[in-house]
């Protein structure tokens, strides 16, 4: 890998039918964060939450998140705590392709738990930004991203897995 | 393909007061759009002005949704077509700039653009603006140019310093 290249292309999913998940799986650990680029609208509305993921297969409740939204009428801020998954999404519409920017910082390091900072573009619902917490000191080398309350993603949503290097 | 963000164009305002910045002819070789801006206005005595942006030269068929923070009490939520955030303007504290980041996923799909608004407005007073905005843009053509001004009145000029850059970020 190049010193002082940035958004270094690892991976790119593209649904062209509904998908009940998408995973990057053998994430390279030669990089110093990871940015996932995600253009999607889930297949079904939203009973409980909304796009979600889990990283290396963990489906245990070790994540938890601070979430702070605007809806075009009112703000607000939530947390979650001990559940089993993260955030990266609105789920707002299943019509409109939201854009989300997920970072996750200092992911190949074995030694501390993982902060992912999610930020959610929702123009006919809502946006805001999760801060995620994942109770972990395993290097992440799986993601598996979810539509709302853990289903399908819609066809036509878009997925691009980013290395970022610091040096 | 060269890895990104890779430079297509910038930007950075003179002794002139241009009303607007326009990023024409972009390139449809890409798969992003990343836009970095740092913005003042001219406008007096106004300390704070809105900024906008048009697409493809279009003013029309624009959804931004904002959460917006003021510097104190609970923040906002509202929805107004072509808001961008806030940015200083001549009535406000001298040499600030507002530092604003625009991310456009998929702009040479065929689908509506959807787009994500990062943008704050700090001058060391009793108020300043710090904004998440959901932007849309309910047009199935191609991203071929962004136009980026101050919006107070019309015709607000854009202080000298002010600094426009267009990333291109390709996911191949």
């Amino acid at each position: 890998m190049a010193a002082g290249i940035t958004y270094q292309p690892i991976q790119t999913q593209t649904l062209t039918l509904t998908a009940s998940s998408v995973t990057f799986n053998s994430i390279p650990q030669g990089y110093t964060d990871l940015v996932v680029i995600s253009n999607i609208k889930p297949s079904s509305s939203a009973s409980g939450y909304g796009p979600s993921f889990q990283i290396n297969g963990d489906t245990g409740s070790n994540y938890s998140y601070t979430l702070i939204y605007g809806n075009g009428s009112s703000a607000g801020s939530i947390r979650a705590s001990s559940i089993n998954y993260a955030r990266y999404g609105s789920g707002g519409s299943t019509s409109t392709l939201e854009a989300d920017v997920t970072h996750i910082m200092n992911y190949s390091n074995t030694t501390t738990y993982k902060t992912i900072f999610a930020r959610f573009s929702q123009p006919s619902a809502d946006t805001g930004a999760f801060v995620n917490l994942w109770r972990n000191t395993a290097a992440i080398t799986l993601l598996t991203f979810y539509g709302n309350d853990g289903g399908s993603i819609a066809a036509g949503s878009t997925f691009s897995l980013y290395g970022i290097a610091s040096a | 393909m060269t890895k990104g963000p890779t430079l297509i164009a910038s930007n950075t305002v003179g002794s002139g007061t241009p009303t607007n910045i326009t990023f024409s002819s972009i390139p449809q070789t890409y798969t992003d759009l990343l836009v970095k801006v740092s913005l003042r206005g001219t406008q007096t005595p106004n300390h704070y002005l809105g900024w906008h942006m048009d697409i493809n030269s279009s003013t029309s068929n624009f959804t931004n949704l904002y959460l917006q923070g003021g510097g104190s009490g609970t923040p906002g939520s509202g929805s107004s077509a072509q808001y961008m955030g806030a940015i200083p303007g001549g009535g406000g504290t001298a040499n600030t700039f507002s530092n604003s980041e625009i991310y456009i996923p998929n702009y040479t799909s065929s689908n509506y653009k959807s787009f994500s608004v990062d943008s704050t407005g700090e001058g060391n007073e009793t108020l300043a603006f710090a904004n998440f905005i959901a932007g849309l843009w309910s047009n199935t053509a191609a991203i071929t140019s962004l136009t980026i001004y101050p919006d107070y009145n019309s015709g607000v000029g854009i202080a000298q310093y002010s600094t426009f850059t267009l990333y291109g970020i390709s996911n191949s």
